[in-house]
């Protein structure tokens, strides 16, 4: 883009305001996100609608459901989604939801064994012991993107003929009885991209009616937000929508300590940006002058 | 004589008398001691024996019905009933149904699937379509036993009637987008006809596109390299052959004005097209020696490994022009930020709407959506295409008068309704998805 | 007959895909399953051009001395043998992506944080770019500018704590809230719908055969 200011060293203390070396900015957002990390601070959050929706939709679910975890992430969007994942399997531990997971993306289910993990480690749910096959099965990821879907609307058994152990599905207790997403009480999606949200929507929701809430990245949920009330019984989006749905479910976790480092750095680039453009409208006035 | 004789046949029958008298007594002694045997210790609650009482099993569901899903291939049949009188009411002990599926009304059945306490259908998605079967709905219900653990116990419903699946030939629920579908198509075809007659058809400016021969120019002014990304996604992505079509006319540019184009690709089937469609540029623009298959290659699939191998590139080889055309995610801010840093040109164009701000604060000309999708019809200024852009055009003019039909709908009936209040106009609520009191 | 195949192709799938959105019945209904594994099939085949290509020019690369990617070739070559040949043979065969194997380990200590420190970088590259793009250059400018603060600032717990004196559904994190849900979302819906159509008409043209430039010409 075309660069007006004096490039040589006669520039006046606004001209340089304007064109701020970049790698000063990273320093500043690097120490904005950095130090926050070694505070124990949270701060209390008013609750969006579209998550108090998704909260509100998994309160609904009756004890001993069969919920579909599909988590289509990688480990770049782990710090947005995997608290989401965490918050997710907490409510399940809670509710005593009998658990199925799948990933779109290859390194959804390795995510999501993680994620589930966490949630076992918590101190509240220390006396909860599952057993892999009986109270949940991780079928792994399965390549196909939306085609996959499509198959699970139908015949889910040959779709993920075997789970993340490689333990054939007709010998795998939990298995029984589901040959499809109908099968399924709810669907939970946490997404990161394509194949995500927008894919489960048009072939989960639309083709086979599942009943969904989506967790997504913060780019990705502006996409999101006109399926929201209609196919999306609730969504949760970025890292504030993480801190939101830890706290209505009322399970704390790291989404909600990262919420100071996410306001130190809003800040920072506020900040910087009113120095932009303070800098711009002066040199704008002196030129003018001039 | 005479009267020992007597004496013998008295002595006999006063023993048979007296073994008669005996069993006699023995019968009655029998008799009056058989009652204490099973008398019971009155009163005496601490050593009376326990009275073990089953608990009760549930009441059956009712009622089992079954239909034909509609609106597909015949394979699904959806399993209606009444519930177990006992769920959520009476014993309140019904914990889930079990459906099962047999092809004759005495069996033998086989389970389907499962569904839980108060739900009241279930979609069976595995039936062959023609074939005739019978549901029974069990109702489960877990019984404690004395010492031990609870018991499933399983409760049965009569046979539903005869059902089966019937294949449908015409979505019926999708009669809005076939006749939104043959409006477009209608309007498109249309204008490609006129087109085709020769009736001049007006189309705006758009700079992205007008500035790729300048882009180009830039390039062998300086000496320096042309990038082109075609996306990140596949060839069943229409913004990738989108942008592939773009590549082909800057190829052209390219080879014309002797610049060193070179195209990193995300996708093996990617390359192979680009590789076709620069040679055909190269050769259509009178320079066949001068392509190189090489500058056409592979990097990764992988999502952030093909951003770092682009911005490496970008930041050794410092090219003066940078092109993206195609689908792109989380990659697209950091590749055009790199660019930038480098003070190259930047011409984006992109239909994920998600992207569309990084690029537009990063590159110097953005293609917004559809602009990268016309990019086809104008820089060829063939009529045809030109023409299918008007339909689109009409299209689109139809969309917006049905959008201000429902804006002076919605605002006249929530006036005479009084409320702005979503729910009571057609709004969300949960309870229409979930039984919430 | 170098185009007309392809074309055909297009065609008859193109036309085939429409159908059998609208007609649920054998054999239009699982068409669309069929051609996906296809595709998916040549995917999984065309891979191989990739991977045999990347290796191709990197080799080149490391073997020539006056390149300045010399030494990023061999790197890229080590790699890919190196996870190639751990994975294939040294994690356990069909398991090997299970927690505990050589090569788990490679992808939990190596290609997680690369991963996850590029998409890191976005964080400092937002800022840098915001820096530059919002400047009030114009009115249109300056209205961006100003949501643009209102959203940052709602999205975080501070602008709640900057507002607390305002009414319920006055503070910042009700107008991000409101921005989002409703400009945003007006806006995001009219491009979607642009682009639909565009998608609409660049697809027809394909499957007619109008847009044959794919195929290596005009």
């Amino acid at each position: 883009m075309a660069d007006m200011t004096p490039t040589n060293g006669n520039a006046s203390f606004f001209e340089k305001m304007m064109r701020i070396d970049r790698r000063v900015i990273f320093v500043f957002i690097g120490v904005a996100l950095i130090f926050p990390m070694f505070l124990n601070v949270t701060q209390h959050l008013p609750v969006s609608r579209e998550v108090q929706m998704a909260s509100d939709a998994l309160e609904a679910i009756p004890e001993g459901a069969l919920v579909l975890f599909a988590c289509d992430y990688d480990p770049p969007s782990a710090p947005e989604l995997q608290p989401m994942a965490v918050s997710a399997f907490k409510v399940a531990l809670r509710k005593k939801w009998r658990m199925v997971i799948i990933g779109l993306w290859p390194q959804g289910p390795q995510q999501a064994n993680m994620a589930l993990n966490t949630a076992l480690a918590d101190p509240r749910y220390k006396d909860v012991h599952l057993t892999e096959g009986v109270d949940y099965v991780n079928l792994g990821f399965q390549s196909g993107n939306e085609a996959v879907i499509q198959k699970m609307g139908s015949d889910i058994p040959t779709t993920f003929p075997r789970d993340y152990r490689g333990i054939p599905v007709n010998q795998i207790p939990i298995m029984r009885g589901i040959k499809n997403l109908g099968n399924f009480d709810f669907v939970v999606n946490i997404s990161a991209g394509y194949p995500g949200t927008r894919e489960w929507v048009q072939f989960g929701v639309d083709r086979f009616g599942v009943k969904m809430i989506s967790g997504s990245t913060a780019v990705q949920t502006t996409e999101m937000f006109p399926y929201v009330g209609r196919q999306l019984l609730g969504l949760v989006g970025g890292m504030r929508g993480a801190a939101e749905f830890e706290q209505s479910t009322d399970n704390p976790g790291l989404a909600l300590r990262f919420m100071v480092g996410q306001s130190v750095a809003h800040v920072i680039v506020i900040a910087f940006i009113l120095i932009g453009n303070a800098a711009y409208f002066a040199t704008r006035a002196g030129r003018k002058k001039s | 004589m005479h009267g020992h004789l007597l004496t013998a046949k008295n002595k006999l029958n006063v023993f048979a008398s007296g073994l008669l008298r005996l069993g006699c007594l023995a019968g009655v002694l029998l008799l009056c001691l058989t009652p204490l045997a099973f008398a019971q210790t009155p009163t005496d609650a601490s050593s009376a024996q326990p009275t073990i009482a089953q608990p009760p099993s549930p009441n059956p569901p009712t009622a089992v019905t079954g239909r034909d899903f509609p609106n597909d291939n015949g394979g699904s049949i959806i399993v209606s009933w009444t519930p177990s009188t006992d769920d959520g009411a009476g014993l309140k002990n019904v914990e889930s149904y079990h459906i099962l599926r047999g092809t004759a009304p005495a069996g033998p059945y086989d389970t389907v699937g499962s569904a839980a306490a108060g739900q009241t259908s279930f979609t069976d998605a595995n039936v062959h379509a023609g074939t005739n079967y019978y549901y029974v709905v069990a109702a489960v219900a877990m019984i404690p036993q004395p010492g031990g653990a609870p018991k499933a116990v399983f409760v049965q419903s009569d046979p539903s009637p005869a059902v089966h699946g019937v294949a449908q030939w015409f979505h019926t629920r999708r009669l809005n987008a076939l006749i939104a579908v043959i409006v477009l198509c209608s309007a498109i075809l249309y204008f490609i006809n006129a087109a085709k007659s020769g009736k001049a058809l007006f189309i705006r400016k758009i700079a992205g596109l007008e500035a790729v021969d300048d882009a180009v120019g830039r390039a062998t002014e300086m000496g320096r390299k042309i990038f082109y990304i075609p996306g990140t996604q596949d060839m069943d992505e229409v913004q990738t052959l989108a942008g592939i079509t773009i590549l082909g006319r800057v190829a052209k540019v390219a080879a014309e004005y002797e610049a060193q184009l070179e195209v990193p690709v995300s996708r093996s089937l990617v390359m192979v097209t680009c590789r076709e469609v620069v040679k055909e540029a190269y050769l259509n623009a009178g320079h066949p020696d001068a392509y190189n298959e090489n500058s056409i290659y592979y990097l990764t699939d992988d999502q952030f490994g093909y951003a770092a191998g682009i911005d490496g590139l970008v930041m050794r080889d410092k090219p003066s022009t940078m092109f993206y055309m195609g689908a792109f995610y989380a990659e697209a801010l950091l590749l055009a930020e790199t660019g930038n840093s480098i003070g190259a040109i930047q011409i984006a164009g992109t239909a994920m709407p998600a992207q569309l701000p990084f690029f537009v604060t990063a590159c110097d000309y953005t293609l917004i959506g559809e602009e990268l999708f016309a990019a086809s019809a104008y820089l060829s200024r063939e009529p045809k295409l030109l023409g299918s852009l008007k339909g689109q055009d009409v299209g689109k003019g139809i969309i917006l008068a049905i959008i201000a039909l429902g804006i002076i709908l919605t605002s006249v009936g929530a006036l005479s309704m009084r409320t702005s209040d979503p729910d009571k106009l057609g709004g969300y609520n949960i309870g229409q998805y979930f039984d919430v009191e | 007959m170098r185009r007309e195949i392809p074309t055909f192709i297009a065609f008859f799938v193109g036309i085939i895909c429409i159908v059998q959105f609208f007609i649920p019945h054998w054999p239009f209904g699982g068409m669309v399953n069929t051609f996906s594994d296809w595709f998916g099939l040549l995917q999984a085949f065309a891979i191989w051009l990739g991977a045999l290509n990347l290796i191709k020019v990197s080799l080149e690369r490391s073997f020539n001395k006056k390149s300045h990617d010399r030494w990023y070739g061999i790197v890229v070559v080590f790699s890919f043998l190196l996870i190639a040949i751990i994975g294939l043979f040294f994690s356990g065969a069909r398991g090997f992506q299970l927690a505990g194997t050589r090569f788990d380990f490679l992808y939990v200590n190596i290609y997680t944080p690369l991963s996850s420190t590029m998409f890191a970088i976005l964080a400092f590259f937002v800022a840098s770019a915001s820096y530059r793009a919002f400047r009030a250059r114009s009115w249109e400018a300056t209205l961006l500018l100003v949501a643009a603060f209102l959203v940052m600032l709602g999205r975080v717990p501070l602008g709640d704590t900057l507002t607390g004196f305002a009414p319920d559904g006055y503070r910042l994190s009700d107008i991000a809230s409101w921005i989002m849900t409703y400009p945003q979302v007006a806006g995001q819906r009219a491009i979607m719908i642009g682009i639909a159509l565009g998608v609409a008409s660049a697809s027809l043209r394909l499957i007619l055969g109008l847009e044959r430039s794919y195929l290596g010409g005009e």
